[in-house]
């Protein structure tokens, strides 16, 4: 199987049955993101800090010997005329747009990877073969002021990925058809990214992504699990992920201005209506839908209201001016409006939603009873609900009102010290109730530095004017270390579970002798 | 499309017409294998019962089936017992304060869930529950009422509640035994039941009633 070099390869015609992916890459982007940034030259030695190590650096930084991973003060004193600025992510992505506008005149479908990195499909047909259209692409780049760009191009995303890591500046690799798995075979198995997995392969004698494609399929799969068939399957060069399209260009973005600015809600949502309309028609000339919106209001004094809105359909134009109301009402401009904005954020194709034969589907008479809802009592009171990781009963729940993108909840695998072990309460209070827990000895009962109770408890009232409840059986206490209602001061905290004569099961916290009723197993 | 889901399509699209008549059947809902002994849910009807726990446990059954269900009226309703207890979150709708309107909320719910658990804030007329039973008949939908309903088709409630792995100073919850009492048509039943058991599964429980942990002197 040959492998195409970056000089001998033949210009590969693109088969249609299988998408050829072409992945740009912009060498050490944070560097040449800050540099443009703070008007930096990328020929001096310039170096991009990340909570104190270096996250990147410039060439010129590197051949004095600064690397990735150094601290900072190491770094200078290797190289003293080093440039070191802090990483600002947002600077990396803001800048990598213009990357991909500039792309987006000469090819179609470019996804970004990540700042520095992105797919695209291959114009090949247009500009005559791939090595051609990597040229184009490279040109346009300098156009744009980016001089280093590498790109591959091979029958999937992690193969072109590697192809342009292995291409000279301002050049393209490129893998033939079918010969991904031969590429990929000679590179070595760390490019998996992988910790633990590659610290495995490698002991077990496996150093090479060949030696690992080599494996059976069915042993990867029985020993390392579908993640390691995963890799497995990468490592031979069976990547069926292709170049996806990106967010919209800016032109499906439809905004609306008000002159004279308004002052209430119900004109700014009314006037919104056609606009809504115009977005939506936009989008689906295009064959596509939105599934998630960014309301964008703006007042005459510069303020600014923003909002991501997800729909688990899409939305349709009624929707965008529902939930242009809700976002109004939930945070009311402080003055008056004079322009709203509305941007897809996520689009797909409208081929994966239109309505079945036989009408609208299930989920979509859901959206539909729960949108009535939100209109009697408000968008915050109709919930959809989560577990999440945390230590408190009330902390491993989360809420968010329906349609709208929560915030990214906490891993519920990690480990959380202090976390009751199942079974879970059925019963989460709000709020602590206040409780009073009185000992044998007919004291309140306190917990002791050395985390021993002061007595074993015999009586307890969980919540004012609750009953005095006798204690049948008890466990606890459990330690805590986190102070999830005052962070500022360290006190004596540890949980309870408490179960009375009567049956009824709580979970209890005392702090400083002060006793909180948190859940009860109801 | 294959043959299953063919046919499942067919009692659809044919519970759909009787919806459409106004002459829609009751069909009972699936229920966890471990409350088979319990009771079997049908739309159509009311259950009142008293713990949340067992609202939860038999909200599991449809949940998994692919139902929608909700919860109106219960701010206090504990998500990961839920989750525990087979209640698939992804396809719960909550409204823990609805005020006044809970009556309207609970019938716009039962529009787009199978099964509704309502805690009412006040006592039940027999006028808003006819309403609501017309509402659940038309929708081919259930209603749990955590509290006392008017001509609700069953009343489930907790008799007896014993904790296991718990001493004193020792220990941890981890199994509870409930005899729950069901009055439906006829002389009340007890089962016993695991709510759920140390394996955090519901399932029915050996009539024999253990030892009580003592209590402290």
């Amino acid at each position: 199987m040959s492998v195409g070099g970056s000089t001998g390869g033949r210009v590969a015609v693109a088969d249609l049955a299988h998408p050829r992916v072409m992945v740009l890459w912009c060498p050490d982007w944070p560097v040449v993101a800050a540099a443009g940034h703070h008007e930096l030259s990328l020929r001096s030695p310039v170096a991009v800090v990340d909570k104190g190590e270096v996250f990147a650096c410039s060439p010129a930084a590197r051949a004095e010997g600064v690397a990735r991973g150094m601290r900072r003060r190491d770094a200078a004193s290797r190289c003293p005329e080093l440039a070191v600025v802090d990483r600002v992510p947002e600077v990396e992505a803001r800048a990598f747009e213009a990357v991909l506008s500039s792309v987006e005149d000469v090819a179609s479908g470019v996804s970004p990877l990540r700042p520095g990195l992105c797919a695209l499909g291959v114009p090949s047909r247009f500009y005559g073969g791939e090595r051609e259209a990597a040229a184009v692409v490279a040109e346009q780049l300098v156009g744009v002021g980016v001089w280093d760009s590498r790109s591959g191009v091979a029958d999937g995303l992690f193969a072109a990925e590697h192809a342009a890591r292995r291409a000279p500046a301002q050049d393209c690799w490129v893998v033939e058809p079918g010969g991904s798995a031969a590429f990929l075979g000679d590179l070595p198995i760390s490019v998996l990214e992988d910790h633990d997995l590659v610290t495995l392969l490698r002991r077990l004698g496996i150093r090479s992504l060949g030696d690992f494609a080599s494996l059976s399929p069915r042993d990867v799969l029985t020993r390392f699990g579908h993640h390691g068939a995963r890799l497995h399957r990468l490592a031979r060069g069976q990547d069926g992920r292709v170049a996806s399209s990106r967010r919209p260009p800016v032109e499906v973005q439809q905004h609306v201005t008000f002159d004279p600015p308004l002052e209430t809600i119900e004109p700014v949502v009314f006037s919104t209506r056609q606009t809504a309309d115009r977005c939506v028609a936009e989008l689906s000339r295009h064959g596509l839908v939105a599934t998630e919106v960014r309301i964008e209001v703006l007042g005459d004094r510069g303020w600014l209201g923003s909002r991501v809105w997800s729909h688990s359909r899409w939305f349709a134009s009624s929707d965008l001016v529902d939930r242009l109301y809700w976002q109004l009402q939930a945070d009311p401009a402080p003055e008056p409006v004079t322009e709203v904005r509305l941007c897809p954020e996520r689009v797909e194709s409208l081929g994966d939603h239109g309505a079945g034969l036989w009408g609208s589907s299930v989920d979509e008479h859901v959206e539909r009873g729960i949108a009535r809802l939100q209109g009697m009592l408000g968008p915050e009171e109709v919930l959809t609900a989560a577990v999440q990781g945390g230590r408190s009963p009330r902390a491993r729940q989360q809420t968010s009102p329906w349609g709208e993108r929560g915030v990214q909840p906490r891993r519920v695998s990690l480990p959380w010290p202090g976390s009751i072990p199942p079974p879970a309460p059925a019963r989460v209070f709000a709020e602590p109730l206040p409780s009073l827990v009185l000992g044998v000895d007919g004291r309140p009962v306190q917990v002791t530095d050395r985390g021993q109770v002061s007595a074993p408890p015999a009586t307890f009232r969980a919540g004012r004017g609750a009953a005095q409840v006798q204690v049948q059986a008890w466990a606890g206490p459990w330690p805590i270390d986190e102070l999830w209602w005052d962070p500022a001061h360290a006190r004596q905290v540890a949980r309870f579970q408490l179960v009375g004569v009567d049956g009824s099961a709580w979970l209890l916290v005392v702090e400083d002798g002060q006793w909180w009723t948190e859940a009860r197993y109801d | 499309m294959t043959g299953p889901s063919a046919a499942l399509r067919i009692q659809e699209l044919q519970q759909r017409v009787q919806v459409m008549q106004g002459s829609a059947l009751s069909r009972s809902l699936p229920m966890l294998p471990g409350l088979s002994d319990l009771i079997r849910l049908r739309t159509g009807s009311t259950y009142a019962v008293d713990s949340p726990s067992l609202a939860m446990a038999l909200m599991a059954g449809p949940s998994q089936a692919g139902e929608w269900t909700a919860v109106v009226g219960v701010p206090d309703f504990g998500l990961e017992a839920a989750e525990h207890l087979g209640v698939d979150l992804g396809r719960v709708v909550l409204v823990p304060r609805p005020g006044e309107h809970w009556l309207s909320v609970t019938a716009g719910l039962l529009d787009v869930a199978g099964l509704v658990l309502v805690k009412p804030p006040s006592p039940v007329s027999e006028h808003q529950a006819a309403r609501l039973k017309s509402r659940m008949r038309q929708k081919d939908a259930a209603l749990l009422s955590w509290g006392p309903w008017p001509r609700s088709e069953a009343t489930l409630s907790v008799s007896s509640s014993t904790w296991d792995g718990v001493g004193h100073g020792h220990g941890r919850l981890a199994g509870r035994r409930v005899v729950v009492e069901v009055t439906q048509s006829g002389p009340t039943r007890a089962v016993p039941l695991w709510l759920p058991g140390a394996d955090r599964q519901v399932r029915a429980a050996e009539p024999a009633v253990r030892a009580v942990v003592q209590v402290a002197g």
